[in-house]
């Protein structure tokens, strides 16, 4: 048994695994209870799982949580609630961006991730930053117009 | 009108009946509060199924069916809102429940709202009515002096008043529904039709909404399961210490169903990638290869007439100057590509068991779970949780099967989650489609005989339920056989063509497990009939918007036609376009019609394409959809609908094929099973026609059913060549260019 000392939405945590290598998406639902990242594929196909680790977005599910001990991780939850949610989420909610929803955590921690490279990106930069995450409800015109809204401020 | 009060014991406020069930099954609703309701009425033609009335004012909505992320959750409360006249943030809704809502048939076929809507519909202006005739009674007034406003009966002098809460608060109705009660003249509409936003989006935005993979029961135990390497392999011997590093980690095997339970998740997922088992024999699968030359020559269980009318004939014994046309179309095996793979949980204890699941029909499964498990049926709950979203049924069921026989073999609640490999792998299939048409065009380009001969995978008559994998892995006896959905409509033309004889082939085998997949059968025959529609009218030299309004007798038909024209900026022409071979990119547009299943939604669908002759890809620059379901309860959940069933079947047309060899599928991940993504997204304009005073027909598939037509069509457009097989994948789009038709089989 192993501790793992985590920074998680800017909040030390600690977690005692058996496995050391137990990818994060697992110590984030199960040992966090932050069930808003989510598993899609284990495969790095999909971006369902997406976080931020020091800001850039990371597929929770093939990342080691021993590789991220000292490192800021930030998940969905920690952007904001649907009391105060941050600009994205914001936009996401505006825009009614999200079907059933399965992917929409990665999609906004990975817009985050863009938004803070590039305040202001294009269209097409959008859809480059979202390539890697899959939608299969159809609301991909939606989610670039709330990523655009977000970055526009409107 | 009198109104039968039969007040249901009241225990601490709430509305409580002696049913005998109540107490056996779980209280285990993740909807706070929602237990109390238990062994409230559930019959459907009860208005107490639907709705209850509570002290404080606030309503509750029990609603058989679900809401997968297409906006039932605001529109029902929409419904709901306008015919009690309450507001729509009063109403507290729970979804799917075996015991708490009715039985409404499962969320299927657009019919949430046409049909689901619609009963609460009847049964909220049904309430409204009891509580007008509640409230005459209480104010001493005739029924005709009375009007309800925003939960409250009220003279309308204004002068005297009775709230709903007072009448009837945590009461039952006790009446029937009233199919007669009058429903509110759309004039005075304040809640239906209008773009309501959803209540579940903040929710699913920051993190917090719970799906059903979120579930975490007291001594819950996660589990694996490990599926044969061959379809029907048996299982001969299992190597425990093969997982011997993983602690806490337990082989649970029935017969040749395999799985790993542990405490923790990640342990089940080491010891289901670490296990060693031996499986031998299984049942080889056909040759993907040659599917549709075999669907051809297969045997033929019963031919089905869809639509005869007129005389053929000219298609065998053409006239002089008549010109016959044929051609072959190819719908391919198609994964539903749920996003988030299916998790079942369930807790079985003794003579009862408790099921979570994501499906979208809990009533119809509970019966086949409880067979599964040895229970009566009114032993077992099943409650519907969120999942991805499943388009059809996906592995939802059966990962509720492994979780219940799991549950029952280890004494505790477990949750079965699938892995990506399971869902793309053994989730059931969309099936493959094969089309044959022939048409008899005469000298002034009009259609002299339409004949369709469609090959389809036969569905199994009164088929209880899916054939679990879980009960045949565990050789649990069960009703063998196919489901597909009614994949038999729309094989007909939409146009009043004198002639038509169009026939399904049913036959008797499928390559892989099959289920209905959203619209099913339609978008490939949409795919044929109106790339076909579009080959007679190129022959006959003629403009394929002209050449179908025609024949469309059907107004609204005509109108969403128009439509797309109209904001297309359609120039009367002929396809293909003309254009120089030599240019690196081919630009083209096309379009595409249907009448949902004869008679429901009508959509008109334009597409504008550029192909890029050297790489053979497809890039789909914009698409124009005119769109009339009737009634919109909120168009704008009808909006995102449609452009779901855009930018999905886009997807199925573009990049999807299940490939399987001999003895499984093999395009088990995203990258072998590739679908739609960010950067090919193309703009989409919508129009939604408004029907205030026409019932609903459903949005959630309709618009799926032209999709690959208008590709197609937009291809041929700009390229002159016609892609009669899905996927257009850059390679078979390349081999048609350099007229291979058929490359790639």
């Amino acid at each position: 048994m192993a501790t793992l000392k985590l920074n998680v939405n800017a909040t030390a945590r600690s977690v005692e695994l058996d496995d050391p290598e137990t990818p994060l998406l697992y110590v984030l639902r199960n040992d966090l209870g932050l069930t808003g990242t989510h598993f899609g594929c284990g495969l790095s196909q999909c971006g369902a799982c997406t976080v931020l680790i020091d800001g850039r977005a990371t597929r929770s599910c093939v990342m080691p949580a021993s590789a991220v001990q000292a490192r800021a991780v930030t998940t969905i939850e920690g952007l904001g609630s649907p009391e105060r949610p941050d600009p994205i989420q914001a936009a996401f909610i505006a825009e009614q961006a999200a079907q059933c929803g399965y992917c929409t955590s990665g999609m906004i921690v990975a817009a985050r991730a863009l938004l803070q490279q590039n305040a202001h990106p294009t269209e097409a930069q959008v859809r480059e930053a979202l390539a890697g995450n899959l939608c299969r409800c159809g609301s991909h015109a939606r989610v670039i117009r709330a990523v655009l809204r977000a970055a526009g401020g409107r | 009108m009198a109104v039968t009060r039969r007040d249901f014991l009241k225990a601490g406020g709430v509305l409580v009946v002696g049913a005998s069930l109540a107490p056996s099954l779980g209280r285990t609703q993740t909807i706070p509060n929602a237990d109390r309701f238990l062994g409230k009425p559930l019959e459907a033609d009860k208005l107490d199924a639907y709705l209850a009335i509570h002290a404080d004012g606030s309503v509750t909505l029990f609603s058989g069916k679900v809401d997968m992320g297409t906006g039932g959750r605001i529109a029902m409360r929409q419904i709901v809102a306008e015919e009690l006249d309450v507001r729509p943030e009063r109403i507290t809704m729970i979804e799917g429940d075996t015991a708490l809502t009715p039985d409404q048939g499962s969320t299927a076929g657009s019919y949430g709202i046409a049909r689901g809507g619609t009963q609460l519909r009847q049964a909220a202006a049904t309430g409204r009515q009891a509580l007008l005739a509640l409230g005459a009674a209480r104010l001493g007034r005739g029924v005709e002096d009375l009007e309800t406003v925003d939960g409250v009966v009220r003279t309308k002098d204004g002068r005297a008043s009775v709230s709903y809460a007072d009448l009837i608060g945590d009461k039952a109705f006790g009446v029937a529904l009233d199919p007669k009660a009058p429903l509110k003249d759309p004039q005075r509409f304040r809640f239906i039709g209008k773009s309501l936003p959803r209540p579940d989006v903040p929710a699913k935005a920051t993190g917090r909404h719970k799906y059903l993979h979120d579930l975490v029961l007291p001594g819950m135990l996660h589990a694996r399961v490990i599926r044969p390497p061959a379809h029907g392999a048996s299982l001969k011997s299992v190597d425990e210490s093969s997982m011997a590093g993983v602690s806490g980690a337990k082989v649970e095997r029935i017969e040749s169903f395999l799985a790993v339970v542990a405490e923790r998740e990640w342990d089940a997922v080491r010891a289901s990638r670490q296990l060693r088992a031996e499986w031998t024999g299984g049942t080889p699968l056909g040759e993907h290869a040659t599917l549709f030359d075999s669907m051809r020559a297969s045997t033929v269980v019963r031919e089905q007439p869809v639509t005869r009318r007129g005389d053929t004939s000219a298609l065998d014994a053409a006239a002089p100057g008549v010109r016959t046309l044929t051609a072959t179309y190819r719908w391919p095996v198609h994964s539903h590509g749920s996003i988030g793979p299916s998790c079942g949980v369930a807790d079985v204890r003794g003579d009862r068991a408790t099921i979570w699941s994501s499906s979208q029909g809990t009533h119809r499964y509970r019966a086949a779970f409880a067979k599964v498990l040895g229970l009566a049926p009114e032993r077992v709950r099943v409650i519907y949780m969120d999942g991805a979203g499943s388009y059809g049924q996906n592995g939802a069921e059966d990962a509720a099967c492994d979780a219940a026989l799991l549950s029952k073999a280890v004494g505790r609640p477990v949750r079965v989650q699938w892995t990506r490999q399971d869902e793309h792998g053994w989730d059931p299939k969309g099936p493959p489609q094969l089309l044959a048409l022939r048409a008899a065009v005469d000298e002034r380009g009009g259609v002299a005989a339409w004949e369709t001969r469609a090959w389809l995978p036969v569905s199994t008559a009164n088929l209880p339920h899916l054939p679990f994998l879980a009960a045949d892995a565990a050789k649990i006896p069960q009703t063998q056989g196919r489901a597909t959905g009614l994949i038999y409509q729309n094989i007909d033309p939409p146009y009043q063509y004198p002639n038509v004889d169009a026939v399904v082939r049913w036959i008797p085998d499928a390559p892989l497990r099959t289920s209905p997949i959203r619209a099913p059968g339609k978008i490939g025959n949409s795919f044929a009939v109106e790339s076909f529609v579009d080959e007679i009218a190129a022959l006959a030299g003629a403009d394929p918007l002209a050449f179908r309004l025609k024949h469309l007798t059907n107004p609204r038909g005509a109108e969403v036609l128009r439509e797309v024209g109209a904001r297309m900026g359609w120039q009367a022409r002929s396809s293909p376009r003309a254009a120089d071979p030599k240019a690196p990119i081919a630009a083209g547009r096309g379009l595409a019609y249907v009448h949902y299943k004869h008679d429901e939604t009508l959509v008109a669908m334009g597409m504008e394409v550029q192909v890029e002759r050297a790489s053979g890809r497809i890039r789909v620059t914009r698409v124009v959809c005119a769109h009339d379901c009737g009634l919109m309860i909120n168009p704008d959940c009808v909006q995102a609908q449609v452009e779901g069933n855009i930018l999905q079947t886009l997807s199925r047309a573009l990049h999807e094929e299940i490939v399987y060899d001999r003895e499984r599928v093999t395009t088990v991940d995203w990258q072998a099973y590739p679908i739609l993504t960010f950067p090919e997204v193309p703009a989409i304009e919508v129009e939604l026609m408004q029907r205030l005073d026409a019932p609903p027909l459903g949005a959630g598939e309709a618009a799926s059913a032209p999709v690959a037509a208008a590709l197609s069509n937009a291809v041929f457009d700009a390229t002159g060549v016609r892609l009669r097989t899905v996927p257009f994948r850059p390679e078979r789009v390349l081999a048609a260019l350099a007229g291979r038709p058929r490359s790639g089989f």
